[in-house]
Protein backbone atom coordinates (compact mmCIF):
# COMPACT_ATOMS: atom_id res chain seq x y z
CA UNK A 1 0.00 0.00 0.00
CA UNK A 2 1.35 3.44 -0.53
CA UNK A 3 2.65 5.76 2.13
CA UNK A 4 1.18 9.07 1.89
CA UNK A 5 0.18 12.60 3.81
CA UNK A 6 -2.70 12.66 5.10
CA UNK A 7 -2.88 15.94 3.09
CA UNK A 8 -3.34 13.91 0.07
CA UNK A 9 -6.67 13.06 0.41
CA UNK A 10 -7.94 15.26 3.35
CA UNK A 11 -7.73 19.34 3.75
CA UNK A 12 -8.14 20.52 7.40
CA UNK A 13 -9.30 23.29 9.43
CA UNK A 14 -8.75 23.92 13.10
CA UNK A 15 -9.42 26.31 16.12
CA UNK A 16 -9.87 26.65 19.68
CA UNK A 17 -12.32 25.54 21.93
CA UNK A 18 -12.14 26.06 25.15
CA UNK A 19 -8.69 25.08 26.43
CA UNK A 20 -8.41 22.31 23.56
CA UNK A 21 -8.81 22.81 19.85
CA UNK A 22 -11.10 21.24 17.56
CA UNK A 23 -9.33 19.78 14.40
CA UNK A 24 -11.56 19.02 11.34
CA UNK A 25 -10.57 16.90 8.57
CA UNK A 26 -11.86 17.29 5.13
CA UNK A 27 -11.72 14.13 3.09
CA UNK A 28 -11.26 15.05 -0.38
CA UNK A 29 -13.41 12.71 -1.67
CA UNK A 30 -16.23 9.79 -1.05
CA UNK A 31 -13.57 6.61 -1.25
CA UNK A 32 -11.11 8.92 0.94
CA UNK A 33 -14.05 9.75 3.56
CA UNK A 34 -15.32 5.93 4.05
CA UNK A 35 -11.30 4.97 4.57
CA UNK A 36 -10.61 7.65 7.23
CA UNK A 37 -13.79 6.97 8.76
CA UNK A 38 -12.29 3.59 9.38
CA UNK A 39 -8.93 4.52 9.77
CA UNK A 40 -8.27 7.69 10.85
CA UNK A 41 -9.26 7.23 14.94
CA UNK A 42 -9.43 8.87 18.26
CA UNK A 43 -6.21 7.07 19.14
CA UNK A 44 -4.33 7.31 16.02
CA UNK A 45 -4.83 11.38 16.16
CA UNK A 46 -4.06 11.17 20.14
CA UNK A 47 -0.42 9.54 19.19
CA UNK A 48 -0.26 12.28 16.77
CA UNK A 49 -0.37 15.21 18.70
CA UNK A 50 1.10 13.56 21.75
CA UNK A 51 3.34 16.08 22.37
CA UNK A 52 1.15 18.73 21.68
CA UNK A 53 -1.81 17.69 23.68
CA UNK A 54 -1.84 15.45 26.72
CA UNK A 55 -5.24 15.70 26.83
CA UNK A 56 -7.85 12.85 25.50
CA UNK A 57 -9.63 13.22 22.03
CA UNK A 58 -13.20 12.45 21.25
CA UNK A 59 -13.73 12.31 17.47
CA UNK A 60 -17.64 13.38 15.92
CA UNK A 61 -18.55 12.81 12.15
CA UNK A 62 -20.50 14.67 9.58
CA UNK A 63 -20.62 12.46 6.57
CA UNK A 64 -22.86 14.58 4.56
CA UNK A 65 -20.18 17.41 4.63
CA UNK A 66 -17.11 14.52 4.74
CA UNK A 67 -15.94 16.18 7.76
CA UNK A 68 -14.06 14.10 10.81
CA UNK A 69 -14.25 16.50 13.49
CA UNK A 70 -11.49 16.00 16.20
CA UNK A 71 -11.41 17.44 19.67
CA UNK A 72 -8.43 17.85 21.31
CA UNK A 73 -8.99 18.26 25.20
CA UNK A 74 -5.53 20.34 26.19
CA UNK A 75 -3.77 21.07 23.32
CA UNK A 76 -3.11 25.09 23.92
CA UNK A 77 -1.20 25.05 26.95
CA UNK A 78 -3.99 26.37 29.30
CA UNK A 79 -6.00 28.26 26.15
CA UNK A 80 -7.50 31.46 26.12
CA UNK A 81 -5.45 34.35 28.00
CA UNK A 82 -3.41 31.66 30.20
CA UNK A 83 -1.56 30.38 27.09
CA UNK A 84 2.16 31.02 27.04
CA UNK A 85 2.52 29.47 23.84
CA UNK A 86 2.99 31.04 19.90
CA UNK A 87 0.10 28.75 18.82
CA UNK A 88 -2.11 29.72 21.90
CA UNK A 89 -5.98 29.00 19.53
CA UNK A 90 -4.62 25.81 17.66
CA UNK A 91 -4.92 27.39 13.94
CA UNK A 92 -1.78 25.37 12.92
CA UNK A 93 -3.19 21.84 14.71
CA UNK A 94 -4.78 21.63 11.18
CA UNK A 95 -1.92 21.41 9.34
CA UNK A 96 -0.42 19.82 11.79
CA UNK A 97 -3.05 16.57 11.50
CA UNK A 98 -2.86 16.76 7.50
CA UNK A 99 1.20 16.22 8.24
CA UNK A 100 0.61 12.48 9.73
CA UNK A 101 1.87 9.61 7.61
CA UNK A 102 -0.54 6.96 5.95
CA UNK A 103 -1.13 3.73 4.09
CA UNK A 104 -3.96 4.15 2.12
CA UNK A 105 -4.76 1.73 -0.61
CA UNK A 106 -4.17 2.69 -4.27
CA UNK A 107 -8.11 2.79 -5.07
CA UNK A 108 -8.73 5.11 -2.85
CA UNK A 109 -6.01 7.47 -4.36
CA UNK A 110 -6.70 6.67 -7.45
CA UNK A 111 -10.54 8.04 -6.50
CA UNK A 112 -8.87 11.08 -4.78
CA UNK A 113 -8.48 13.56 -7.31
CA UNK A 114 -4.87 15.66 -6.14
CA UNK A 115 -5.73 19.40 -4.67
CA UNK B 1 -42.70 40.53 5.65
CA UNK B 2 -40.05 41.37 3.18
CA UNK B 3 -40.97 42.79 -0.02
CA UNK B 4 -37.05 41.93 -1.26
CA UNK B 5 -36.12 38.67 -1.42
CA UNK B 6 -33.62 37.21 -1.73
CA UNK B 7 -32.09 39.25 1.74
CA UNK B 8 -28.52 39.94 1.39
CA UNK B 9 -26.78 39.75 4.31
CA UNK B 10 -22.82 40.16 4.65
CA UNK B 11 -20.79 40.12 7.34
CA UNK B 12 -17.73 42.32 7.14
CA UNK B 13 -15.64 41.61 10.48
CA UNK B 14 -14.83 38.24 11.92
CA UNK B 15 -13.52 38.95 15.41
CA UNK B 16 -11.73 42.34 17.21
CA UNK B 17 -9.11 43.50 14.83
CA UNK B 18 -10.19 42.34 11.47
CA UNK B 19 -9.59 44.46 8.51
CA UNK B 20 -11.52 47.76 7.89
CA UNK B 21 -11.51 47.25 4.46
CA UNK B 22 -14.05 44.32 5.18
CA UNK B 23 -17.14 46.85 5.62
CA UNK B 24 -16.07 49.35 3.55
CA UNK B 25 -15.40 46.86 0.72
CA UNK B 26 -18.61 45.45 1.45
CA UNK B 27 -20.75 49.22 1.22
CA UNK B 28 -18.91 50.16 -2.13
CA UNK B 29 -18.94 47.41 -4.03
CA UNK B 30 -22.14 45.60 -4.42
CA UNK B 31 -25.66 45.38 -3.39
CA UNK B 32 -26.09 44.69 0.18
CA UNK B 33 -29.55 44.89 2.40
CA UNK B 34 -27.53 43.87 5.70
CA UNK B 35 -24.23 44.38 7.63
CA UNK B 36 -23.14 42.35 10.16
CA UNK B 37 -19.97 42.85 12.41
CA UNK B 38 -18.51 41.12 15.16
CA UNK B 39 -16.16 43.08 17.44
CA UNK B 40 -16.06 40.71 20.73
CA UNK B 41 -13.57 38.10 21.39
CA UNK B 42 -14.36 36.39 24.72
CA UNK B 43 -11.13 38.49 26.27
CA UNK B 44 -13.05 41.84 25.37
CA UNK B 45 -15.62 41.87 27.83
CA UNK B 46 -13.52 41.74 30.49
CA UNK B 47 -11.17 45.19 29.50
CA UNK B 48 -14.31 46.79 28.53
CA UNK B 49 -15.68 46.20 32.35
CA UNK B 50 -12.30 47.96 33.29
CA UNK B 51 -12.27 50.70 30.84
CA UNK B 52 -16.07 51.66 32.12
CA UNK B 53 -14.69 51.30 35.20
CA UNK B 54 -12.67 54.43 34.89
CA UNK B 55 -14.67 56.28 32.67
CA UNK B 56 -18.42 55.62 32.78
CA UNK B 57 -18.71 57.01 28.74
CA UNK B 58 -16.17 54.29 27.85
CA UNK B 59 -16.99 50.13 27.80
CA UNK B 60 -17.66 49.40 24.08
CA UNK B 61 -16.15 48.92 20.42
CA UNK B 62 -14.55 52.48 19.37
CA UNK B 63 -13.29 51.23 15.83
CA UNK B 64 -17.18 50.42 14.93
CA UNK B 65 -17.27 54.33 15.71
CA UNK B 66 -14.32 54.75 13.92
CA UNK B 67 -15.60 52.55 10.60
CA UNK B 68 -18.79 54.00 10.91
CA UNK B 69 -17.41 57.57 10.29
CA UNK B 70 -15.95 56.01 6.95
CA UNK B 71 -18.68 54.31 5.73
CA UNK B 72 -22.02 55.73 7.11
CA UNK B 73 -23.19 58.45 4.68
CA UNK B 74 -22.81 55.32 1.80
CA UNK B 75 -24.47 52.80 3.67
CA UNK B 76 -27.64 55.11 4.71
CA UNK B 77 -28.01 56.46 1.57
CA UNK B 78 -28.09 52.90 0.16
CA UNK B 79 -30.62 51.71 2.64
CA UNK B 80 -28.27 49.31 4.01
CA UNK B 81 -29.05 48.53 8.10
CA UNK B 82 -25.98 47.85 9.57
CA UNK B 83 -26.11 45.13 13.31
CA UNK B 84 -23.22 45.38 14.80
CA UNK B 85 -22.10 44.05 18.53
CA UNK B 86 -19.96 46.84 19.04
CA UNK B 87 -21.41 47.76 22.16
CA UNK B 88 -19.80 45.65 24.61
CA UNK B 89 -20.96 46.33 28.29
CA UNK B 90 -22.12 49.98 27.58
CA UNK B 91 -24.01 49.86 24.31
CA UNK B 92 -25.75 53.18 25.40
CA UNK B 93 -22.64 54.75 25.52
CA UNK B 94 -21.56 53.41 21.97
CA UNK B 95 -24.95 54.94 20.33
CA UNK B 96 -24.12 58.46 21.87
CA UNK B 97 -20.84 58.32 19.57
CA UNK B 98 -22.82 56.81 16.71
CA UNK B 99 -25.03 59.78 17.25
CA UNK B 100 -21.95 62.05 16.89
CA UNK B 101 -20.92 60.44 14.32
CA UNK B 102 -24.47 60.54 12.60
CA UNK B 103 -24.44 64.47 12.80
CA UNK B 104 -20.84 65.03 11.97
CA UNK B 105 -22.39 63.92 8.10
CA UNK B 106 -25.48 65.77 8.80
CA UNK B 107 -27.06 62.75 8.26
CA UNK B 108 -30.87 62.85 10.48
CA UNK B 109 -33.85 60.94 11.49
CA UNK B 110 -31.47 57.27 11.68
CA UNK B 111 -32.60 55.16 14.17
CA UNK B 112 -30.28 53.34 16.11
CA UNK B 113 -30.97 50.38 18.56
CA UNK B 114 -29.31 49.23 21.33
CA UNK B 115 -29.89 45.33 22.73
CA UNK B 116 -29.14 45.11 26.35
CA UNK B 117 -29.56 42.48 29.32
CA UNK B 118 -26.64 40.55 28.72
CA UNK B 119 -24.31 42.20 31.55
CA UNK B 120 -25.62 40.87 34.29
CA UNK B 121 -22.55 41.37 36.76
CA UNK B 122 -24.38 43.62 38.49
CA UNK B 123 -26.96 41.10 39.01
CA UNK B 124 -24.65 38.10 40.44
CA UNK B 125 -25.13 37.57 43.41
CA UNK B 126 -28.64 38.40 43.38
CA UNK B 127 -29.18 35.59 40.61
CA UNK B 128 -26.63 33.67 43.16
CA UNK B 129 -29.38 33.92 46.13
CA UNK B 130 -32.16 33.25 43.42
CA UNK B 131 -30.64 29.67 43.10
CA UNK B 132 -28.87 30.06 39.39
CA UNK B 133 -25.13 28.12 40.34
CA UNK B 134 -23.38 29.42 36.99
CA UNK B 135 -21.12 26.00 38.24
CA UNK B 136 -18.28 26.02 35.54
CA UNK B 137 -19.99 23.83 32.17
CA UNK B 138 -16.32 22.26 31.81
CA UNK B 139 -15.42 21.19 34.82
CA UNK B 140 -18.47 21.17 37.52
CA UNK B 141 -16.86 23.41 39.50
CA UNK B 142 -18.42 26.11 42.19
CA UNK B 143 -18.36 29.80 41.02
CA UNK B 144 -17.83 30.55 44.65
CA UNK B 145 -13.55 28.83 43.64
CA UNK B 146 -13.48 32.47 41.91
CA UNK B 147 -16.34 34.85 42.90
CA UNK B 148 -14.52 37.08 43.81
CA UNK B 149 -12.48 37.67 41.23
CA UNK B 150 -15.11 37.87 38.70
CA UNK B 151 -14.45 40.77 36.33
CA UNK B 152 -17.20 40.64 33.80
CA UNK B 153 -20.74 38.10 33.01
CA UNK B 154 -22.25 38.13 30.19
CA UNK B 155 -24.81 36.18 28.91
CA UNK B 156 -25.18 35.33 24.86
CA UNK B 157 -28.67 36.65 23.91
CA UNK B 158 -29.99 35.41 20.85
CA UNK B 159 -31.06 36.45 17.68
CA UNK B 160 -34.88 37.60 18.55
CA UNK B 161 -34.51 40.85 20.42
CA UNK B 162 -32.46 41.79 17.13
CA UNK B 163 -35.27 41.28 15.19
CA UNK B 164 -37.18 43.05 17.66
CA UNK B 165 -35.05 46.37 16.94
CA UNK B 166 -35.37 46.14 13.51
CA UNK B 167 -38.83 45.51 13.47
CA UNK B 168 -39.37 48.75 14.85
CA UNK B 169 -37.24 50.19 12.06
CA UNK B 170 -33.55 50.56 13.13
CA UNK B 171 -31.21 51.23 10.84
CA UNK B 172 -28.54 50.16 13.42
CA UNK B 173 -28.48 47.68 16.06
CA UNK B 174 -26.05 47.90 18.67
CA UNK B 175 -25.85 45.26 20.27
CA UNK B 176 -23.39 43.66 24.06
CA UNK B 177 -23.10 39.91 24.17
CA UNK B 178 -24.53 37.60 21.71
CA UNK B 179 -24.54 34.24 19.94
CA UNK B 180 -22.45 34.99 16.02
CA UNK B 181 -24.72 33.57 14.03
CA UNK B 182 -27.66 36.08 15.82
CA UNK B 183 -26.44 38.80 14.29
CA UNK B 184 -27.24 36.97 10.92
CA UNK B 185 -30.39 35.78 11.95
CA UNK B 186 -31.69 38.41 13.49
CA UNK B 187 -32.08 39.97 10.25
CA UNK B 188 -34.13 37.09 8.43
CA UNK B 189 -35.85 37.02 11.60
CA UNK B 190 -37.37 40.08 10.74
CA UNK B 191 -37.81 39.82 7.14
CA UNK B 192 -39.19 36.40 6.62
CA UNK B 193 -41.35 36.74 10.37
CA UNK B 194 -40.16 33.87 11.38
CA UNK B 195 -41.52 32.89 15.10
CA UNK B 196 -39.50 30.53 17.78
CA UNK B 197 -41.42 27.46 16.24
CA UNK B 198 -40.14 27.37 12.85
CA UNK B 199 -37.32 25.50 14.10
CA UNK B 200 -35.27 24.30 10.61
CA UNK B 201 -35.33 28.02 9.51
CA UNK B 202 -34.02 29.37 12.57
CA UNK B 203 -31.19 26.42 12.12
CA UNK B 204 -31.01 27.29 8.84
CA UNK B 205 -30.21 31.09 9.39
CA UNK B 206 -27.82 29.56 12.23
CA UNK B 207 -26.07 27.82 9.74
CA UNK B 208 -26.05 30.57 7.28
CA UNK B 209 -24.24 32.91 10.46
CA UNK B 210 -21.70 29.99 11.46
CA UNK B 211 -20.49 30.50 8.10
CA UNK B 212 -20.13 34.01 7.94
CA UNK B 213 -18.98 34.75 11.10
CA UNK B 214 -15.63 34.73 10.92
CA UNK B 215 -15.37 36.91 7.73
CA UNK B 216 -13.21 35.62 4.65
CA UNK B 217 -12.20 32.32 6.53
CA UNK B 218 -15.23 30.80 4.08
CA UNK B 219 -13.91 32.82 1.37
CA UNK B 220 -10.10 31.70 0.49
CA UNK B 221 -8.64 32.93 3.96
CA UNK B 222 -7.07 30.39 5.90
CA UNK B 223 -7.80 27.46 3.43
CA UNK B 224 -5.41 24.27 3.10
CA UNK B 225 -5.55 24.55 -0.50
CA UNK B 226 -3.83 28.34 -0.77
CA UNK B 227 -2.99 28.29 -3.78
CA UNK B 228 -5.83 27.78 -5.49
CA UNK B 229 -7.27 31.11 -4.31
CA UNK B 230 -7.00 33.98 -6.65
CA UNK B 231 -6.04 37.55 -5.69
CA UNK B 232 -6.06 36.55 -2.23
CA UNK B 233 -4.95 40.65 -1.01
CA UNK B 234 -8.88 41.52 -2.45
CA UNK B 235 -10.49 38.95 -0.72
CA UNK B 236 -14.50 39.39 -0.96
CA UNK B 237 -16.53 39.09 2.23
CA UNK B 238 -18.95 36.78 2.34
CA UNK B 239 -22.71 37.56 1.82
CA UNK B 240 -25.59 35.41 2.48
CA UNK B 241 -28.60 34.91 -0.01
CA UNK B 242 -31.54 34.14 2.45
CA UNK B 243 -35.22 33.31 1.32
CA UNK B 244 -38.44 32.83 3.07
CA UNK B 245 -38.31 29.06 2.96
CA UNK B 246 -34.49 28.67 4.82
CA UNK B 247 -32.52 28.03 1.79
CA UNK B 248 -29.84 30.24 1.85
CA UNK B 249 -26.63 30.51 -1.20
CA UNK B 250 -23.07 31.94 0.45
CA UNK B 251 -21.88 34.08 -2.42
CA UNK B 252 -19.58 37.13 -2.21
CA UNK B 253 -19.94 40.51 -4.36
CA UNK B 254 -18.63 40.23 -7.89
CA UNK B 255 -15.42 41.38 -9.02
CA UNK B 256 -13.95 40.71 -5.56
CA UNK B 257 -10.76 38.15 -4.41
CA UNK B 258 -11.28 34.74 -3.39
CA UNK B 259 -13.10 32.13 -3.87
CA UNK B 260 -16.78 30.71 -2.10
CA UNK B 261 -16.85 26.49 -3.83
CA UNK B 262 -17.98 23.68 -1.66
CA UNK B 263 -14.59 22.80 -0.39
CA UNK B 264 -14.12 26.89 1.16
CA UNK B 265 -17.41 27.02 2.87
CA UNK B 266 -16.95 23.31 4.33
CA UNK B 267 -13.50 24.57 5.90
CA UNK B 268 -15.48 26.85 7.96
CA UNK B 269 -18.54 24.83 8.46
CA UNK B 270 -15.54 22.74 10.39
CA UNK B 271 -14.23 25.84 12.19
CA UNK B 272 -14.60 25.90 15.94
CA UNK B 273 -17.20 22.77 15.58
CA UNK B 274 -18.11 20.77 18.73
CA UNK B 275 -20.74 18.21 18.50
CA UNK B 276 -22.17 18.66 14.80
CA UNK B 277 -25.37 17.37 15.17
CA UNK B 278 -25.88 19.39 18.49
CA UNK B 279 -25.25 22.95 17.69
CA UNK B 280 -26.74 24.73 20.82
CA UNK B 281 -27.60 28.41 20.25
CA UNK B 282 -30.18 30.20 22.84
CA UNK B 283 -32.82 29.94 19.49
CA UNK B 284 -32.62 26.50 17.93
CA UNK B 285 -30.55 23.54 18.16
CA UNK B 286 -28.86 23.04 14.61
CA UNK B 287 -27.99 19.96 12.67
CA UNK B 288 -25.23 20.66 11.19
CA UNK B 289 -24.91 16.54 9.56
CA UNK B 290 -28.64 18.11 7.61
CA UNK B 291 -27.26 20.40 5.58
CA UNK B 292 -26.77 19.70 1.85
CA UNK B 293 -24.19 22.38 -0.14
CA UNK B 294 -24.33 22.66 -4.08
CA UNK B 295 -22.28 24.38 -6.01
CA UNK B 296 -24.56 26.42 -8.32
CA UNK B 297 -22.26 28.81 -10.52
CA UNK B 298 -18.66 29.71 -9.57
CA UNK B 299 -18.49 31.47 -6.20
CA UNK B 300 -22.13 30.57 -4.98
CA UNK B 301 -22.72 27.45 -2.95
CA UNK B 302 -25.91 26.97 -2.07
CA UNK B 303 -27.08 25.33 1.11
CA UNK B 304 -30.66 23.67 2.12
CA UNK B 305 -32.29 20.72 4.38
CA UNK B 306 -31.02 22.12 7.87
CA UNK B 307 -32.83 20.85 10.62
CA UNK B 308 -33.55 22.06 14.16
CA UNK B 309 -34.68 20.98 16.88
CA UNK B 310 -36.26 23.20 20.02
CA UNK B 311 -33.98 25.79 21.98
CA UNK B 312 -33.34 24.76 26.09
CA UNK B 313 -34.21 26.62 28.44
CA UNK B 314 -30.76 27.75 29.22
CA UNK B 315 -28.50 30.87 28.17
CA UNK B 316 -24.86 30.41 27.92
CA UNK B 317 -22.56 32.61 30.28
CA UNK B 318 -19.52 33.46 29.84
CA UNK B 319 -17.81 34.78 33.09
CA UNK B 320 -14.18 36.41 33.48
CA UNK B 321 -12.25 36.03 36.30
CA UNK B 322 -8.60 37.16 37.53
CA UNK B 323 -6.53 34.49 37.09
CA UNK B 324 -2.73 35.74 38.06
CA UNK B 325 -0.60 37.06 35.87
CA UNK B 326 1.73 36.52 32.54
CA UNK B 327 5.17 37.81 30.91
CA UNK B 328 6.44 36.50 27.73
CA UNK B 329 9.62 38.18 25.72
CA UNK B 330 11.72 36.86 22.86
CA UNK B 331 15.02 37.26 21.04
CA UNK B 332 16.60 36.44 17.82
CA UNK B 333 19.61 34.24 17.73
CA UNK B 334 21.56 34.11 14.40
CA UNK B 335 23.48 31.21 13.03
CA UNK B 336 26.08 29.30 13.44
CA UNK B 337 24.87 26.96 15.64
CA UNK B 338 21.85 29.08 16.53
CA UNK B 339 19.64 26.17 17.86
CA UNK B 340 22.29 25.30 20.65
CA UNK B 341 23.46 28.89 21.10
CA UNK B 342 19.12 29.33 21.87
CA UNK B 343 19.27 26.20 24.37
CA UNK B 344 22.38 27.94 25.92
CA UNK B 345 20.20 31.43 26.31
CA UNK B 346 17.54 29.57 27.77
CA UNK B 347 19.42 28.11 30.63
CA UNK B 348 21.37 30.61 31.41
CA UNK B 349 17.85 32.90 31.76
CA UNK B 350 16.59 30.16 34.16
CA UNK B 351 19.91 29.51 36.43
CA UNK B 352 20.39 33.40 36.65
CA UNK B 353 16.74 33.77 37.91
CA UNK B 354 17.03 30.70 40.11
CA UNK B 355 20.41 32.54 41.98
CA UNK B 356 18.16 35.49 42.80
CA UNK B 357 15.65 33.00 44.15
CA UNK B 358 13.08 33.00 41.12
CA UNK B 359 12.19 29.41 40.42
CA UNK B 360 9.34 28.43 38.34
CA UNK B 361 7.32 25.07 38.05
CA UNK B 362 7.32 23.02 34.96
CA UNK B 363 3.58 24.46 34.10
CA UNK B 364 4.65 27.68 34.78
CA UNK B 365 7.75 28.14 32.79
CA UNK B 366 7.52 28.04 28.69
CA UNK B 367 10.58 27.98 26.59
CA UNK B 368 10.12 27.93 22.27
CA UNK B 369 12.58 27.67 19.61
CA UNK B 370 10.81 29.59 17.13
CA UNK B 371 12.07 28.35 13.29
CA UNK B 372 12.54 25.18 14.82
CA UNK B 373 9.66 22.93 15.26
CA UNK B 374 7.46 25.14 17.89
CA UNK B 375 3.75 24.78 15.98
CA UNK B 376 3.92 21.25 14.66
CA UNK B 377 6.20 19.55 17.98
CA UNK B 378 7.02 15.85 17.71
CA UNK B 379 5.54 15.85 14.51
CA UNK B 380 7.00 17.79 11.40
CA UNK B 381 10.48 16.20 10.13
CA UNK B 382 12.68 18.93 11.55
CA UNK B 383 16.46 20.43 10.36
CA UNK B 384 16.32 22.29 13.26
CA UNK B 385 19.70 22.36 13.41
CA UNK B 386 20.59 23.81 10.17
CA UNK B 387 18.00 27.00 10.85
CA UNK B 388 19.71 29.97 10.35
CA UNK B 389 18.22 31.65 12.90
CA UNK B 390 15.97 31.29 15.62
CA UNK B 391 13.69 32.99 17.99
CA UNK B 392 13.70 32.17 21.39
CA UNK B 393 10.68 32.88 23.01
CA UNK B 394 10.47 32.41 26.78
CA UNK B 395 7.73 32.91 29.20
CA UNK B 396 6.71 32.65 32.45
CA UNK B 397 3.39 32.31 34.67
CA UNK B 398 2.10 32.44 38.18
CA UNK B 399 -0.46 34.10 41.10
CA UNK B 400 2.99 36.16 42.14
CA UNK B 401 2.96 39.44 39.98
CA UNK B 402 6.48 40.20 41.19
CA UNK B 403 7.90 37.43 40.27
CA UNK B 404 6.76 37.11 37.31
CA UNK B 405 7.71 40.23 36.66
CA UNK B 406 10.86 39.25 37.81
CA UNK B 407 11.50 37.25 35.02
CA UNK B 408 11.06 39.75 32.46
CA UNK B 409 14.50 41.72 33.76
CA UNK B 410 16.64 38.54 32.64
CA UNK B 411 16.06 38.11 28.46
CA UNK B 412 17.54 41.73 27.15
CA UNK B 413 20.92 40.65 29.25
CA UNK B 414 21.84 37.90 26.99
CA UNK B 415 22.81 40.56 24.31
CA UNK B 416 26.13 41.26 26.48
CA UNK B 417 26.37 38.36 28.86
CA UNK B 418 25.17 35.53 26.21
CA UNK B 419 26.57 33.55 23.44
CA UNK B 420 27.61 35.69 20.48
CA UNK B 421 24.74 36.81 17.62
CA UNK B 422 22.16 37.55 19.55
CA UNK B 423 19.54 40.26 18.72
CA UNK B 424 16.09 41.57 18.23
CA UNK B 425 15.22 42.97 21.75
CA UNK B 426 12.61 45.74 20.58
CA UNK B 427 10.10 46.09 22.87
CA UNK B 428 12.29 46.24 25.74
CA UNK B 429 11.66 44.23 28.97
CA UNK B 430 8.87 42.12 28.94
CA UNK B 431 6.00 43.45 31.37
CA UNK B 432 3.81 41.30 33.53
CA UNK B 433 0.21 41.05 31.69
CA UNK B 434 -3.25 40.07 33.19
CA UNK B 435 -4.54 36.43 32.61
CA UNK B 436 -7.87 36.59 32.33
CA UNK B 437 -9.75 33.40 33.08
CA UNK B 438 -12.93 31.93 31.51
CA UNK B 439 -15.61 30.19 33.43
CA UNK B 440 -18.58 28.90 31.05
CA UNK B 441 -21.99 28.67 32.50
CA UNK B 442 -25.50 28.15 32.16
CA UNK B 443 -28.07 30.27 33.51
CA UNK B 444 -32.47 29.93 32.99
CA UNK B 445 -33.71 32.37 30.28
CA UNK B 446 -36.93 33.47 33.03
CA UNK B 447 -34.10 35.28 35.28
CA UNK B 448 -32.86 37.58 32.31
CA UNK B 449 -34.70 40.35 31.11
CA UNK B 450 -33.49 41.41 27.39
CA UNK B 451 -34.18 45.28 26.53
CA UNK B 452 -34.30 46.57 23.29
CA UNK B 453 -34.45 50.59 22.89
CA UNK B 454 -34.44 53.08 19.63
CA UNK B 455 -33.40 56.19 19.28
CA UNK B 456 -32.73 58.76 16.28
CA UNK B 457 -31.01 61.27 15.81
Amino acid sequence: MPKVLLNRIAAARSGDKGEGSNVGILARSQAAYEFLERELTCERMREHFAAINPGGVVRYDAPNIRVLNFILADSLGGGGSASLKTDAQGKTHGLAALRMELDVPQAVLDATPEA
Amino acid sequence: MSSKEPVLIANGQGFWGDSILGPVRLVKEGPLHYLTLDYLAEVTLSIMQKLRGRDPSKGYATDFVAMLDRILPEAIEKGVKIVANAGGVNPQACRAAVFEVLRKHGLTGVKVATVEGDDILADLDALLAAGETFRNMDTGADLAAVRAAVTSANVYLGAFPIAEALDQGAQIVITGRGTDPGLVLGPMIHEFGWGPADLDKLAAGTVAGHIVECGAQCTGGNYTDWRKIPDMAMVGYPVIEAHADGTFAVTKHEGTGGLVDVDTVTHQLAYEMGDPANYITPDVIADFTSIRLEQERPNRVRVTGAVGRPATPTYKVSLSYQDGWKSTGQLTVSGPDALAKAQLCADIVWKRLAYDGYEYGPDERMVEFVGANVCHEGIAIQEATQASEVVLRMGVKGPDRAKVERFGSELVPLVTSGPPGVTGFAGGRPKATEIIGFWPALVNKDRIRTKVTVESV
